[in-house]
């Protein structure tokens, strides 16, 4: 079962995957951009498979391609179950 | 430097290039998905080969181009993802250019460079996860090199060697190689009409290929030993095109 689409659900989910592709947790906030994360094109890949498999929802390319912020990110996967 | 669990799926394996190539990636100790479109007993057959030498492998049905069917033969089973995808199945409708329909040009694009770009895509989130992945795709030297009847495979191969590069430059970051061979007369049900007229004596090697030749190619790629090779075409034609 899909865990619920809550935004501190969705929040955890997309903090300990960037955690698990490199990032430190100290370094993570909403405001954190990704490229200062040093969060790469492959790693949004591996994170879209991440919230896919934790909520159900699809993230394509065409969605993440202007998201700049890890809160932005949290507020797409949120948006998109909405 | 241990190797993940998965699979190794190879397209259109019941004969020819991809039954070859299923044994030979048995023998390497990766389970085997033999994939099939209508020649269950072929199938069976390399499943009961790769048994007997003492590995593990599946039969499993499925048209590539369908895209559902190529979604399905990715699908990660208890052993864990498919970390080696072969892009093996292969068809030719051929005819003059000014005499090729649209159907005949499509299914040949749809099965050739459509399902391998399917399956690649499928096959490559769950690699890059594992931080390991072999793709190995089968073009022909047909594609950088012309012959006369088959502007529709020539183009599908030539695709599918554009497809491997730029993926390859894509996930390589990752540990996943993206490959491609490049067979050129191998003897196979695919190339049985066209061999046989004084062929072999424009081949450099004076005689045509056999599908273990490409599949120890194919195995090459797909090994450890591989893992700096990547967005390459590796050509077997015994001289051919050099």
């Amino acid at each position: 079962m899909p865990t619920d689409v809550t935004t501190d659900n969705v929040e955890k989910t997309i903090y300990d995957g960037l955690v698990e592709l490199g990032t430190e947790r100290g370094d993570l906030s909403r405001e954190a951009t990704l490229e200062s994360l040093d969060v790469d094109s492959l790693d949004l890949v591996e994170l879209a498979q991440i919230v896919e498999d934790e909520f159900g929802v699809e993230l394509r390319g065409d969605d993440v391609k202007d998201v700049k912020t890890v809160g932005e990110v949290i507020d797409l996967v949120v948006s998109k179950a909405g | 430097m241990s190797r993940p669990d998965g699979y190794a799926l190879v397209t259109g394996s019941s004969r020819g290039i991809g039954a070859a190539t299923a044994i030979a990636l048995a023998a390497d100790g990766w389970p085997l998905r033999v994939n099939y479109r209508a020649d269950e007993s072929g199938a069976n057959e390399v499943v009961a080969k790769i048994e007997a030498a003492g590995g593990s492998a599946t039969a499993v049905q499925g048209d590539v181009a369908e895209a559902a069917d190529v979604k399905r033969l990715l699908e990660p089973g208890e052993r864990g993802p498919v970390l080696v995808l072969v892009n093996n199945a292969g068809l030719r409708r051929d005819g003059l250019s000014p005499q090729i329909e649209d159907e005949q040009w499509q299914q040949v694009i749809d099965v050739n460079l459509t399902a391998t770009f399917r399956a690649t895509r499928e096959a490559l989130t769950p690699m890059l996860r594992a931080r390991f992945g072999r793709v190995v795709n089968v073009a022909s030297i047909v594609g950088p090199r012309a012959n006369a009847g088959q502007a529709n495979y020539a183009a599908s191969k030539a695709g599918v060697i554009g497809f491997t590069k730029t993926v390859a430059v894509e996930v390589a970051r990752r540990g996943v190689t993206v490959n491609a061979v490049a067979p050129g007369f191998i003897e196979t049900a695919l190339t049985e009409e066209i061999l046989g007229k004084d062929l072999e004596k424009e081949i450099p090697a004076r005689r045509v290929g056999s599908p273990d030749e490409v599949a120890a190619c194919i195995r090459f790629l797909a090994s450890d030993q591989a893992s700096y090779v990547t967005g390459t075409t590796l050509t077997v034609d015994g001289g051919l095109s050099a």
